[in-house]
């Protein structure tokens, strides 16, 4: 069976919109179509035939990297590649760099989107933990017009669950605030060699440090899956905020997140033990490189095409 | 149908195609650049690579509109052609060639396509960038390591620098053609893309076939209604079991599997046939399948081989008097008792191994042409790539109720086999439906139905109790193991035949008591893989050896030592071994490697930083043929012609082992006459005499000695018309070089055939070659003609943070009696060394009730470059007497020991002890945190 129809090219989101609506609910985005393929062809829910494809990635405003105003812009339609290889990233959003560059290969990384990494709102898709970490705003073009900024947690509903609709809305792009002097960011992560491609838990810190330069002013820790939905760990954050960065402290940052957060075991992906385990070494790793990156304002990314 | 406008390789190309399609689609069937592979449609395997703007993409999720506009390069526009049309490689190309990482060439198309990509920005690459741009394109067979030094050294030339030496295994007395690392004929067509595989080959009319597959792993069939599916525009064909001819059932060992399941019939597994289509388009025979209506009533599964021998467990296959018992294997060997009454350590422990996957890259595509359709195909013609012609032309015959000479099976290239192409696929179903529609009708499985249909790696569970005395001469070894059969027989009874008689390990154990039960289930049929059963038992054996040399407080290499079969040993199925067992030799290779001259202070564990560090050994045996008193032969034929070229024939299958090359090589060294004059045409059973079939690491030995024989007669006849025609003795008599030399003076080879010819002697011979005779597994004295020995060392690190298990280093020894070509063999040697870690680290094939959760490629994980270690491999070339020029087989042993070898170096980096594969990294790390020094669950364990 043909999985679509008909494959429109917009190039502004108001074409893609005007599209989605005309086919009213029986056409879908794509994007990179990583996921949505394979949705497509290889899963129940994807198991039905879709009247049109919108592909979003020849819409200028979507596939544009910029920085003005305080804020570092990225378009949904932005590549894993793209993020990558932007310098400005690297430097200013370190942990984003690193989650994109583990996603994949090379050849989904070079069509895969960050926005079609959200859109598909996996409580742990790579991209989406360090935008969480990053207090990122997502900009979306509702169907029934309305264009606003919302802070990237609102558009998790459930797993696979977001509150953009695909057939209707657009997700256009995302901006975070680059880091300042001392504050930095990391994203590690723990896979495992057999099964799905999904990290077994990721973690993405950014840290900004006081003037000291070895306490902790403010922190933001994303570590996923530990719900339904991407969450901060805020106990953890709660107990870092105003301590001085050493062994000791981050040890006992680690504990309290291991108690206060509570992974599931799934099926074929990890024990609950296990991940429990993971969150204290995961802590660990981003933490103290987070801390060294405010510190020196160097900041190189780890483990690119390493994933 | 919509206007697509693309520019591939260099040239403009508007169409009108479906907006549905997928790049891949578009450049394969629309185009008909079919140099592009598919693979899995999942953007897993990455062999589908092609570059859009000179990004590298997985063109199989690519839709093709998506790329309107914009220019394609694949692997058919890589090399250059100059003025006068002469084609240039590109370097990658070159070195893909130079370096013998091409076995199977399915993957090659998208390991060039990506490593390209990859030198355009950097030319060069250190083994991390490699490893990063490659990490998702898949191969099979290789094993990567020829794959990473060809890229390194095509990124030297492209600077200017030069190709890099290429990595030849030492080897001893090389001759004219023996011994050395000849190319395989014809592949630069692998690296160009123009290589053929079943897929890429169309016929006139040609329809694409479907099938339907049963809805539950065990029940039977009440009704089936076709009527809607057969009223569908464009639908050329249903058929069901009603619709066969002839007998219903195929099977290779035991008759047992039906082609089709009928009314009132049984599936007994998931991938069971219940209807097949014949339609226009593969989109309209998919529709078609949603259209057949089938009616069942479920019945009880069978889940796994322990619960299959109770008494509760429904039956499946009625009538049967051993119920789902499919055979019980037994050795028996000396006095277990007294065995055991002399050992002063007995260790006994319990093993588990996973159902695993061949996941060849080459899905099972089978195209059928009806008899009478044009002159080339006056009889039924199946085109296939399959490891046993003559036995699949048998079944196609059985169930078209015609004779076997009426069907011809015409073998194409395979894209891997690895034993998962020996059962039927779809060559019967395309025969059923190219008959009922007199139209050609192509059967490509997509992988999501390759996983869920083909003959999988037995999983096992396997006892084994080991006694050895405190000098460490082993007294006895028990075991009992139970393999999970599946739901037809395949080659069960084989397979773990070779599980059970393996089971002492290459040792000498003079007391033994084995039995195995081969049991049917619910889940996919059980056959043959790479190791054939010896990959299980090893795991086991090999680690009860390592338990033992603890309990000795002895070193686990002078345990080996002490027990090592050699020749004067007596096998525990009684086979007194007489020549060729190389296995010390190996161990010695190994263990000096392994300790690095570090004698006094070498460490078999240690911890660096958040590192522990381990090396493990194991030893392994393989025989060669089939073995077991089954009447072993092949046959092959040798004709030379007057230019002086000369043609062999034979049925046997090359999967990408390079067989090809080493028949050229055993017929060119017999008749003097150079390698590249030497064609070879392979499995068709018109054209080709049977070589039987390709598995049991025989065909090297096997065909081997028929083209040798048969060219040796050939010599022989040509050697008494020129000795007469000149008047010399024919042992003046050389052929060399292409020329029959006596004493001074020479004539040309095809000269010799002329002359020949025209005195009316045969210059076309066949020789039937027949194994050296064996005995039925309890009768005593040979079950096996040969056996080829190999031992391995593996270092492994484990992240003390994470559990995670990576394989730093193997070393390997094997002793195949001689390397034809020594480049190919060490192919073999590391591709089975990364399949093996596989299977110790990454592979499971998840069934839950019957129903496979591994249903997609993305859920079933194999060694991907990133995990290749860096190999060593060293030749033992311990000969054997009647291997043609001492070869014995290598296409299975580097794959047994690794598992073992893995798993025991884990113990020495941190203590804990893995029962059961794949290593479950969660579950080593609980061990470790939690002080236990066991952990008997795997991968699939966790939920
Ligand atoms: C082999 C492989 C490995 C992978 N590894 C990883 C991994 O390690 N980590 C990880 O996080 N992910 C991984 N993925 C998943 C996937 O590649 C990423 O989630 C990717 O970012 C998805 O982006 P896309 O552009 O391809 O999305 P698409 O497939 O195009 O779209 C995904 C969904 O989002 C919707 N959508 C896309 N863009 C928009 C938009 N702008 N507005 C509204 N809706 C939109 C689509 O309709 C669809 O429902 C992997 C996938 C594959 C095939
Ligand atoms: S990735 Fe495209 S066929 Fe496998
Ligand atoms: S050569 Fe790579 S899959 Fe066969």
């Amino acid at each position: 069976m043909p999985l679509w129809h008909h494959y429109h090219i917009p190039t502004t989101v108001e074409e893609a919109l005007a599209h989605l609506a005309r086919y009213d609910g029986k056409a879908r985005i794509i994007a990179g179509g990583t996921d949505l393929l394979i949705d497509l062809q290889h899963t129940e829910k994807g198991a039905h035939t879709l009247d049109a494809l919108v592909d979003v990635t020849r819409i200028q405003a979507m596939t544009e990297i910029s920085a003005s105003e305080g804020w570092i812009y990225v378009g949904a339609a932005v590549t894993h590649t793209a993020v990558v290889d932007s310098a400005l990233i690297e430097l200013q959003a370190t942990c984003l760099v690193e989650s994109c560059g583990v996603v994949g290969g090379p050849q989904v990384r070079n069509v895969g989107t960050l926005g079609g990494n959200v859109a598909h709102a996996l409580p742990a898709g790579d991209g989406t933990t360090s935008l969480i970490a990053l207090d990122a705003e997502a900009h979306v073009a509702w169907a029934d017009g309305r264009r606003e900024w919302l802070p990237i947690g609102c558009l998790f509903k459930g797993p696979g669950e977001s509150a953009i609709d695909s057939t209707r809305d657009v997700l256009v792009g995302f901006r975070f605030r680059p880091c300042a002097q001392r504050e930095a960011t990391a994203f590690k992560r723990i896979m495992r060699p057999q099964g799905v491609a999904l990290p077994i838990l990721g973690c993405a810190v950014w840290l900004k440090l006081d003037d000291r330069s070895d306490h902790c002013a403010d922190v933001r820790i994303c570590i996923g899956p530990v719900g339904s939905i991407p969450a901060r760990a805020s106990e953890a954050e709660n107990a870092l905020r105003g301590q001085v960065m050493d062994d000791e402290t981050i040890q006992a940052v680690a504990d309290i997140a291991c108690q206060t957060l509570h992974p599931r075991t799934s099926k074929y992906r990890a024990t609950a033990d296990y991940r429990v385990y993971m969150i204290e070494t995961l802590l660990k790793q981003a933490l103290p490189l987070a801390a060294r990156r405010a510190q020196t304002g160097i900041a190189q990314a780890e483990g690119v095409g390493l994933g | 149908m919509s206007q697509l406008n693309l520019t591939v390789n260099g040239t403009a190309h508007t169409l009108n195609v479906p907006e549905s399609r997928t790049l891949a689609e578009v450049l394969r069937y629309d185009l008909g650049f079919t140099g592009t592979k598919i693979g899995c449609e999942e953007a897993e395997c990455g062999i589908c690579t092609v570059h859009v703007d000179g990004v590298p993409v997985d063109s199989c999720i690519y839709p093709a509109f998506k790329a309107d506009g914009k220019k394609i390069s694949t692997i058919e526009g890589l090399a250059t052609h100059d003025a006068e049309g002469e084609e240039h490689l590109h370097p990658l190309q070159q070195e893909f060639i130079n370096h013998c990482a091409v076995q199977c060439g399915f993957c090659t198309p998208g390991l060039i396509m990506t490593s390209a990509a990859l030198l355009n920005e950097n030319s060069n690459p250190s083994e991390q960038d490699i490893k990063i741009a490659l990490k998702d394109t898949y191969c099979r067979c290789t094993g990567y390591t020829s794959v990473m030094q060809a890229i390194k050294s095509a990124g030297g030339i492209l600077r200017g620098d030069g190709p890099l030496p290429v990595n030849e295994p030492a080897v001893d007395e090389p001759t004219a053609n023996i011994s050395r690392s000849l190319k395989v004929p014809d592949i630069v067509d692998r690296v160009t893309g123009r290589a053929k595989f079943s897929d890429d080959y169309t016929f006139p009319d040609m329809l694409f076939a479907r099938t339907l597959r049963s809805a539950y792993p065990h029940a039977v069939v009440l009704h089936i209604d076709t009527s809607r599916a057969q009223a569908l525009p464009g639908v050329r064909a249903v058929l069901t079991a009603e619709d066969i001819p002839g007998e219903n059932i195929h099977g290779l060992v035991h008759l047992d599997w039906p082609v089709m399941v009928g009314v009132g019939q049984k599936a007994r597994y998931m991938g069971d046939a219940i209807a097949i289509v014949a339609a226009d388009s593969q989109d309209i025979a998919d529709a078609a399948l949603g259209l057949i209506d089938v009616e069942y009533e479920v019945l009880g599964v069978v889940d796994n081989p322990i619960f299959a021998h109770s008494p509760e467990a429904p039956i499946l296959h009625e009538g049967r008097e051993d119920g789902n018992l499919l055979k019980h294997i037994k050795v028996r060997h000396g006095d277990i008792e007294q065995g055991f009454a002399e050992a002063d350590v007995i260790i006994e422990r319990t093993y588990h191994t996973p159902t695993t996957e061949h996941a060849f890259l080459e899905p099972e595509c089978a195209i059928g042409v009806p008899a009478g359709f044009n002159a080339e195909h006056s009889k039924l013609t199946v085109y296939v790539g399959s490891q046993i012609p003559y036995q699949d032309r048998n079944q196609i015959a059985r169930a078209m109720n015609l004779p076997d000479e009426a069907v011809r099976v015409r073998g194409v290239l395979i894209g891997g086999g690895f034993g998962g192409k020996e059962d039927i696929a779809g060559q019967i179903h395309v025969s059923l439906l190219a008959q009922a529609t007199q139209q050609p009708v192509k059967m490509l499985y997509t992988r999501q139905e390759s996983l869920l249909f083909h003959p999988k790696r037995h999983a096992t569970v396997i006892r084994i109790k080991t006694g050895a005395k405190k000098d460490g001469t082993l007294t006895a070894v028990e075991a009992e193991l139970y393999g999970d059969g599946g739901a037809y027989a395949s080659l069960s009874d084989k397979v773990m035949t070779r599980a059970t008689t393996h089971a002492t390990g290459p040792y000498n154990v003079p007391n033994a008591k084995i039995d195995c039960f081969a049991m049917y289930t619910n889940n996919p049929p059980s056959g043959a893989f790479r190791g054939f059963g010896v990959t299980q038992s090893a795991f086991a054996v090999e680690q009860n050896m390592d338990l033992v040399a603890e309990a000795l407080g002895m070193d686990p290499v002078q345990l080996r030592l002490i027990n090592a079969q050699k020749v004067g040993v007596t096998t525990a199925t009684g086979q007194l071994l007489r020549e060729s067992v190389g296995l010390i030799d190996t161990i010695d290779k190994v263990t000096v490697d392994m300790r690095g001259g570090l004698n006094g202070s070498f460490r078999w564990g240690w911890q660096e930083g958040d590192k522990a560090y381990g090396w493990g050994i194991a030893s392994a045996y393989k025989n060669t043929g089939l073995g077991g008193g089954a009447p072993d032969k092949s046959e092959a034929e040798v004709e030379a012609f007057e230019d002086g070229t000369v043609a062999v024939r034979t049925s046997s299958a090359d999967m990408g082992q390079g067989l090809v090359a080493v028949l050229a090589q055993c017929a060119a060294e017999e008749l003097g006459v150079p390698y590249e004059r030497i064609r070879v045409l392979l499995s068709d059973t018109d054209l080709t005499p049977d070589g039987g079939p390709t598995t049991a690491s025989r065909q090297t030995y096997m065909s081997g000695n028929a083209v040798r024989h048969a060219a040796a007669n050939l010599r022989e006849a040509l050697t008494s018309v020129v000795s007469e025609e000149y008047d010399k003795p024919p042992a003046q008599l050389r052929f060399e070089e292409g020329l029959v030399r006596v004493n001074g003076t020479s004539i040309q080879f095809g000269e010799a055939v002329h002359l020949a010819k025209e005195q009316g002697i045969a210059t076309r011979i066949r020789h039937e070659y027949w194994g050296p005779k064996t005995q039925p597994l309890g009768t005593g004295g040979d079950m096996h003609f040969a056996f080829s020995y190999a031992t391995q060392a593996a270092l492994v690190s484990v992240d003390l943070n994470t559990g995670a298990v990576h394989v730093e280093k193997v070393i390997s020894a094997t002793d195949i009696g001689r390397a034809i070509n020594p480049l190919l063999l060490q192919g073999q040697i590391e591709g089975g060394i990364v399949m093996a870690m596989g299977n110790c680290l990454t592979e499971s094939y998840i069934i839950e009730n019957g129903v496979p959760w591994s249903t997609l490629l993305a859920r079933y994980k194999m060694p991907s470059i990133k995990h290749t270690p860096e190999i060593i491999s060293h030749l033992v070339e311990d000969r054997s007497a009647d291997g043609p020029y001492g070869a014995k087989g290598v296409g299975e042993i580097p794959s047994i020991n690794t598992s073992p070898a893995i798993a025991n170096a884990i113990y020495h980096a941190v203590g804990v002890r893995v029962f059961s594969i794949p290593v479950d990294q969660d579950a080593l790390l609980r061990a470790m945190r939690t002080g236990s020094t066991e952990v008997h669950t795997a991968w699939h364990d966790v939920r």
